[in-house]
């Protein structure tokens, strides 16, 4: 099917971005790599009657370092952030995640904006907010406000962006010293939606115990499901096979809440965030041992 | 009908003035106005891979961008590969001679994001062939022919 009409602009700087949302907001929708939009709007599923192109506005794609953080511009693809070296050096965890984003042909135009702002609980990108405590700059025509990745997501396909407002900034603390990574998941075939996966983050401290966990899990709930009490079973303890088993009992069983669908039943998705909280977990803490060496 | 805006579209090299309504789709643009029908359409929203051209050198859906969007950008579709039928681009070459394709619908898709792949990685293992075509659907081949198309392929190119 083909979309149906719409009026264009492509504004070339942010300023004119905003202006036109000042003056359209109810009607407008931003378009960014258009992989989400673009496929809603060829089926009707939406019809915007206008689209403002953020496709022009090159400010909006930048990747840079500043003070202890990586700021990425909302523009930046999916395809850049996987091959950025500061990145790579200190949130490794995004390196090793993004090509788990459907295909190079998709990350090649999708936006690390458009993926936060389409908040589909069964997307990489929100998950991994969550997991590396990322603050979102949120500006409209009279000014700027950060908002907390975990007061972002507001359900399904919602978040707390106001109709006026384009995400612009995405800022990612460092990874802390002496932590492991894992992200993992389980999908139909390489590049689709997941059944189920799990960002999971280890810190340890100068004793080797668990300092901080993170476990972060996405087609779980209707956003990004950050499984706070099961972490916290982890913390202050020397990681064994046995406190792994409860936390990853606890957050499949307890703190989760699949919706299952075609492709799988609920009871697969827990079984599966299960069996990849006990790997991701481990990886985690063996890469948080190697880092302290 | 909305109203239609000029675009200046370089395809295969070749600089192509056109007036385009916002909502025409990269790959009807490409079809329907300059009759290059290599680029099929399967899906129309990013899953099928057919519609894969390069934008600026990049493999993209040409299904999820809008004519319009690639104004003074630079597009390539599978008509830009060979020079004439007697010279074909190694992967296409490779394709021939293994017979990587039956009916050939995914092919023009599989192609195009095959150039990019192969220029990245000269030598790939299978399991990176596999992973690269992962977002191009054949209903034909099985693709055991266009995973051994592809070595060979590589193997011309090094
Ligand atoms: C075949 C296929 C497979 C895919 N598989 C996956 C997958 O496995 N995992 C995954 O996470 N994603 C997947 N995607 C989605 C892909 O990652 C999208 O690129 C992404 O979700 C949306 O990013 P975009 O830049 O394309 O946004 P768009 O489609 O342009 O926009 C999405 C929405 O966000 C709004 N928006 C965009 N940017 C902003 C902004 N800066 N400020 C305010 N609003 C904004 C738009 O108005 C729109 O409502 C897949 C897509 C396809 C087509
Ligand atoms: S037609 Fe574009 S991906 Fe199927
Ligand atoms: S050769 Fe027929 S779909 Fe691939």
């Amino acid at each position: 099917m083909k979309p149906a009409p719409f009026e264009y602009h492509v504004p070339d700087s942010l300023e004119q971005a905003l202006d036109l949302m000042s003056q359209y907001a109810d009607e407008a929708k931003i378009l960014a790599g258009g992989q989400s939009l673009v496929p809603a709007m060829n089926f009707r599923v939406v019809q915007p009657s206008m689209l403002i192109d953020l496709n022009r506005v090159s400010e909006l794609s930048l990747i840079r370092e500043e003070g202890e953080a990586i700021r990425i511009g909302a523009m930046a693809r999916e395809r850049h952030l996987e091959f950025d070296s500061s990145i790579a050096k200190h949130i490794p965890l995004l390196t090793e995640a993004t090509p788990f984003i459907a295909h190079p042909q998709i990350r090649n135009r999708g936006t690390i904006g458009g993926s936060i702002v389409n908040a589909d609980p069964a997307a990489e990108l929100p998950v991994l907010m969550l997991t590396l405590d990322a603050r979102l700059k949120a500006q409209n025509i009279s000014g700027e406000r950060w908002i907390d990745a975990h007061d972002f997501f507001a359900g399904m396909f919602t978040t707390a962006l106001a109709p006026d407002e384009i995400l612009v900034e995405i800022e990612l603390p460092y990874m802390p010293p002496h932590t492991g990574w894992s992200f993992m998941e389980v999908a139909p075939r390489t590049g689709d939606y997941a059944l189920m996966g799990v960002a999971a983050l280890v810190t340890l401290d100068e004793n080797g115990k668990c300092k901080k966990a993170k476990l972060v899990y996405l087609n779980a709930g209707d956003g990004p499901v950050d499984a706070k009490e099961s972490a916290k079973l982890l913390e202050g303890e020397t990681l064994n096979d046995a406190l792994i088993e409860s936390a990853a009992a606890m957050a499949s069983q307890k703190e989760i809440n699949p919706f299952g669908n075609v492709h799988t039943s609920i009871d697969f998705q827990r079984h599966l965030a299960n069996v990849l909280t006990k790997k991701a977990l481990k990886q985690a803490m063996q890469r948080a041992e190697e880092n302290q060496q | 009908m909305t109203q239609s805006f000029p675009v200046t579209i370089t395809v295969n090299e070749k600089e192509y003035k056109r007036d385009v309504e916002p909502r025409l789709l990269l790959s009807d643009f490409l079809r329907h106005e300059l009759g290059l029908t290599g680029t099929h359409v399967g899906c129309e929203h990013g899953v099928c891979g057919a519609c894969t051209v390069l934008f600026d050198g990049e493999s993209v859906r040409s299904c999820l961008i809008f004519a319009i969007q690639a104004d003074a950008h630079s597009i390539t579709t599978v008509e830009g590969l060979a020079k004439d039928k007697d010279n074909l681009h190694p992967i296409q070459q490779g394709f021939w001679e293994a017979h990587g394709l039956q009916c050939g619908y995914c092919t023009p898709g599989i192609l195009m994001t095959l150039v990019p792949f192969l220029k990245e990685n000269p030598n790939p293992t299978e399991d990176e062939i596999r992973h690269a075509i992962s977002g191009n659907l054949c209903r034909c081949t099985g693709y055991q022919h266009i995973v051994d198309a592809v070595k060979l392929a590589a193997e011309k190119m090094r």
